[in-house]
């Protein structure tokens, strides 16, 4: 099992590696970041070693000072580190830079872990919810304040694992209907949802058994519904005043791509284009023009997906996307076949950060979501991310050839 | 009951995992309006414009050339002008001109660069270039420009403007855009497709900011332009400079054209202009004085203009009567029973090339009533319809009355009537020879160009054939892929015994007759006729057609001279002139050489100023319009300030 995991992994860098020189389309300082991405990825494979080699219970013991550790690095980023588009949330080391906030997912999955693993731990009880929110806010926050938001929504992901381990289905269902009102809102004018809310909430009240209308159920029915309302009138306030005049942008872009596609709407523009014109087959490596030639931006990084759809096309995306989703499956398949309960939430962890990653990037490139800043695991450049992915996979592998060798014991 | 959740959070992968791959699948496969956004975005075409085909003479002179000229473009972004006046006084500019084309250029693009002043020449742009450092936001672009070192011969070879709206329209594959340059009339526009060569085309990609990153796919969808190829005329430009000269002062034509080749040798069209003028940046200025000149030089008269042929028709009517057998050459008709006066005197004296000699109009009238009625129908209506019938179809054959097919576009047809046009003007076997005799002696509901004409001097000149009259003698290389029709041999069905009778007969008349010795070139045996168009508003017109030497003609000429009176006197000395200037390469005749250029038809409405240039000596005349009904349209105003201004260097 591992055997094939780890194959499945080397394929992966492989690809990582493949992929990498071809995002260096601007002729002139393709060595440079291509030499870049190889530096990375030899640094990577040394990393890998070292997990391998580490005693599993290496992370086991030391997850909380690991999680210690990456919240004072976050810290310290925020007083030493240096300016990149307008975050603090980067080490200066000669020509390298490294992200702390990337490590702090790793730190944060397994302390996370480690918690859960407390026998006495029900995520059903209120005290362990809030302790669990606390371990994922605290690196959250400092990494708002250093103004990296679309790392610190990775955090959300952890809501996968947390939901796998009993944590009441509600809290999901809540995120989601926030976020479908959010959309909603800005899709349908208000005074519509106000009539739809104040009609189901009626409806429900009605449709609901004389006998079970005990006050405690109307009063449900009652703050569901005026929440709701208070969700969707707030949603202004929020947009206009909460978020960042960028972020504002972005959402307005998602809703209505075709507004200003030369402005705001110029990155979704350019890589829906991108992907649009590679057809089925794509233009071939190398020939890609819209990546080439800059008109997506960001296109090593973040945007990486645009390269990958221009120049193989769908077959090539879709490749991509199914091997995501086979990882995916795989990783939590894996995580259930765990003895301990740290495995296997720690491989949630894994699992839902990568799922998360994976559904902004795409999402974005194909206009399904709101264009956040973060990368594509395993393929974007950038020398933090394919770091932390790794560790954060390989810890996971480490700790599964363990329950394979007491299997094999 | 918990483990169960890895189902919902593996569906939720898959499900997520299964939008994306539909939205990509939409997007990638079923939406192509992304691709060819891509390539608008991406890929730009760059036209490159070929050289267009230059065009020489026989003698392997040029005609037309390209000279380099700078063509100025603005940034409107860029521009940072100190002093507008000092400006706009470099470049020879009103105010109001700078504003206009400044505002044009910022509504194209305030970014991208926009023709600010076209075709500045080598040395305009010398004077400017070292100044213009000074002004921000200008740069020049090396184009060129169509030069015409011989400054003659403007109507055919037309010219080369911008591309109209209309034309970008109708044409049938797009390839012309707006502001490309396209052959107007002449040979510019016959030989247009030829002349312009074959554009390239470069894919070159440009990034996000337009700027240029090298070429698409390593330039394997580029084309390289073609240059377009040269034109090899059978103009003689030293002949045709000298009947320039000796139509100054004249309205007509002078259209000579080798017997032997069928090639036109020179045509005049008087007046004229110098063709330099349609090719400068001022064209605009320059085309709209010359189309408002009530004079209209820019009709070419020798295949636009129609003249009834007067006593040169004679030439056919003698062929075609003796082909047909209606006289013979020893046959004598007095004066008698003709209704028409005549200047010979000699009636019942004359044979056949004697009636020629001394253009007996009595004579052809029998002629021509012989021809009509050399039939077995008694009925003279009847038979008046039959011969005429016939008549048509033999002088058809001299190209009268259809276009010939010259490389010119805008040749007319002329008229050649025939018995239906008489049944439709005097009903059926409502007319018969009396109602349209004066047809034999070149007048009626004739119209013939000065180019038939000359084709006339040809055929007989060759006793019987004739190459179709052509410019172009070779495209690319000399005498080489032209038209196969200018190949192509046409009989005109007379015996070549016959045209001996009517050669004596012009040679006779060049000698002893009709043009009082004027036309006669001492070692040269010139076989001519003079021939004089009515026309009742004004002085007639005079018309030669003359061929020479007699025997292996060399050059075949018609003049035309309007208004210069009854007799070929005048056309006459003009195409002895030329002849001998075209066969001894010299003119010893100075005093007819004098006489000639300083010999001014002008009508009787001139304007009051008397211009020295030639350009504007003659009333107005519609092309189409017969020349007898002239009219006597008063010059506008604006036409004596054009008058002081000499415009044509012609000839000069």
């Amino acid at each position: 099992m591992l055997y094939i995991a780890c194959v499945l992994m080397g394929w992966l860098n492989v690809y990582a590696a493949v992929y990498s020189p071809e995002t260096q389309t601007n002729l002139f300082d393709m060595s440079t970041e291509a030499g870049k991405q190889l530096m990375w990825i030899g640094t990577t494979v040394l990393l890998i070693i070292a997990i391998l080699v580490i005693n599993y219970r290496f992370w086991d013991t030391f997850a909380f000072v690991i999680y210690g550790i990456t919240i004072l690095l976050l810290l310290l980023v925020l007083v030493a580190g240096s300016n990149v588009n307008g975050s603090r949330s980067w080490f200066k080391l000669g020509a390298f830079s490294i992200q702390p906030a990337e490590f702090s997912k790793l730190g944060t999955a397994l302390a996370l872990a480690r918690y859960i693993d407390y026998p006495n731990v029900n995520l059903t009880k209120l005290k362990d919810q809030l302790s669990c929110a606390g371990i994922i806010a605290l690196p959250a926050l400092l990494i708002i304040a250093s103004n990296e938001t679309g790392s610190m929504l990775v955090f959300a992901s952890f809501i996968i694992m947390l939901y796998r381990e009993g944590l009441p289905g509600i809290y999901p269902l809540i995120a989601i209907v926030i976020v479908a009102l959010f959309i909603l809102t800005l899709i349908v004018p208000k005074f519509i949802l106000f009539g739809v809310i104040l009609v189901l909430g009626l409806l429900v009240f009605f449709l609901t058994p004389r006998y079970q209308r005990s006050v405690q159920n109307v009063m449900i029915i009652g703050i569901t519904a005026v929440s709701m309302i208070a969700i969707v009138a707030g949603v202004d306030f929020f947009v206009n005043s909460v978020l960042q005049k960028h972020q504002q942008n972005r959402i307005k872009v998602l809703v209505n791509p075709a507004a200003d596609p030369l402005g705001v709407g110029w990155n979704v523009t350019q890589a829906k284009i991108a992907i649009g014109s590679g057809r089925l087959q794509g233009k071939g490596f190398l020939e890609g023009t819209q990546t080439k030639l800059d008109f997506v931006p960001a296109q090593s990084t973040d945007f990486i997906f645009c390269t990958i759809g221009e120049e193989h096309g769908f077959i090539g995306s879709a490749v991509v996307l199914i091997m995501f989703v086979f990882l995916l499956c795989r990783i939590v398949i894996l995580a259930e076949k765990q003895r301990t309960r740290f495995a296997r939430v720690y491989g949630y962890s894994v699992a839902g950060i990568l799922f998360f990653h994976l559904m902004i990037n795409i999402g974005m490139t194909i206009g399904l979501m709101p264009v956040i800043g973060i990368p594509l695991p395993f393929f974007s450049y950038g020398g933090s991310s394919l770091w932390s992915f790794s560790i954060l996979l390989f810890i996971f592998l480490k700790l599964d050839s363990r329950r394979v060798g007491m299997f094999t014991r | 009951m918990i483990e169960n959740r890895k189902y919902i959070v593996i569906g939720v992968f898959c499900l997520v995992g299964l939008v994306y791959l539909s939205r990509l699948f939409y997007l990638q496969i079923l939406d192509d309006s992304y691709s060819l956004e891509s390539s608008s975005n991406s890929i730009k075409r760059v036209i490159e414009i070929p050289y267009r085909g230059q065009i020489y003479d026989r003698n392997g002179k040029f005609m037309v050339y390209n000279t380099p000229v700078y063509d100025l473009y603005v940034t409107p972004q860029k521009v940072q002008i100190p002093d507008t006046a000092a400006f706009c006084h470099l470049l020879s500019l009103e105010r109001t001109e700078f504003d206009s084309i400044m505002a044009a250029a910022k509504a194209h693009s305030y970014r991208k660069p926009s023709l600010f002043l076209r075709q500045l020449s080598k040395e305009d742009f010398a004077r400017i270039q070292d100044a213009l450092v000074d002004y921000r936001g200008f740069e020049h672009v090396t184009s060129s420009m169509r030069t015409y070192p011989a400054h003659t011969m403007a109507n055919a070879l037309g010219y080369v403007s911008e591309v109209s709206r209309k034309q970008l329209d109708e044409q049938e594959t797009p390839y012309y855009r707006q502001g490309d340059y396209i052959g107007r009339s002449g040979l510019e526009e016959q030989y247009e497709s030829v002349l312009r060569g074959q554009r390239g085309i470069k894919f070159v990609m440009q990034n996000v900011h337009g700027v240029v990153k090298g070429s698409w796919k390593d330039g394997a969808f580029d084309s390289l332009a073609i240059a377009g190829k040269n034109l090899h005329t059978g103009i003689d430009v030293e002949i045709q400079q000298y009947a320039d000269t000796l139509m100054q002062n004249k309205v007509g034509s002078v259209v000579a054209i080798e017997p032997s080749t069928g090639q036109v040798l020179c045509m005049v069209s008087a007046p004229t202009y110098d063709p330099n003028l349609l090719s400068s940046r001022f064209f605009s200025k320059s085309y709209s004085k010359l189309a408002k000149n009530p004079y209209k030089p820019l009709i070419n008269r020798p295949v636009m203009a129609s003249y009834r042929p007067g006593s040169t028709f004679k030439l056919i009517q003698a062929l075609v009567a003796l082909q047909d057998g209606a006289v013979s050459p020893g046959s004598i008709f007095s004066h008698a029973g003709s209704p028409m006066k005549c200047h010979c005197n000699r009636s019942g004296r004359l044979n056949l090339s004697g009636a020629v000699q001394y253009s007996c109009n009595p004579y052809f009238y029998h002629v021509f009533r012989r021809l009509l009625y050399n039939n077995a129908e008694r009925n003279t209506f009847k038979a008046s319809a039959m011969g005429l019938h016939h008549w048509h179809d033999m002088v058809a054959k001299f190209g009268i009355g259809s276009r010939l097919g010259i490389d010119l576009p805008s040749e007319l047809r002329g008229s050649l009537p025939d018995a239906e046009l008489y049944d439709k003007l005097y009903g059926e076997k409502h007319w018969k020879f009396s109602t349209v005799y004066s047809l034999s002696i070149g007048e009626g509901e004739l119209l013939i160009s000065p180019l038939k004409m000359a084709n006339v001097a040809a055929i007989i000149a060759n006793r019987g054939w004739f190459y179709t009259p052509h410019i172009v003698s070779g495209i690319g290389e000399p005498g080489k892929g032209i038209d196969p029709k200018y190949l192509e041999k046409h009989d005109v069905g007379i015996d070549p015994r016959h045209f001996e009778i009517v050669a004596e007969g012009m040679q006779g008349a060049v000698e002893h007759g009709t043009t009082t010795l004027a036309a006669v070139i001492p070692g040269i045996t010139m076989c001519g006729k003079t021939g004089t168009s009515q026309n009742k508003k004004g002085k007639d017109h005079s018309i030669f057609v003359a061929f020479a030497p007699r025997e292996n003609p060399k050059i075949a000429i018609a003049v035309f001279v309007e208004n210069a009176g009854w007799g070929g006197i005048a056309a006459a000395s003009v195409a002895s002139l030329v002849i001998e200037k075209y066969i001894k390469r010299r003119v010893d005749n100075h005093a007819l050489d004098k006489k000639v250029k300083e010999a001014n038809y002008l009508p009787a409405i001139t304007p009051p100023k008397k211009p020295a240039p030639r350009k504007f000596v003659e009333p107005p005349k519609d092309s189409t319009a017969k020349p007898m009904i002239v009219k006597t349209v008063p010059a506008p105003p604006e036409t004596h300030s054009l008058a002081s201004r000499p415009v044509t260097t012609n000839g000069n």
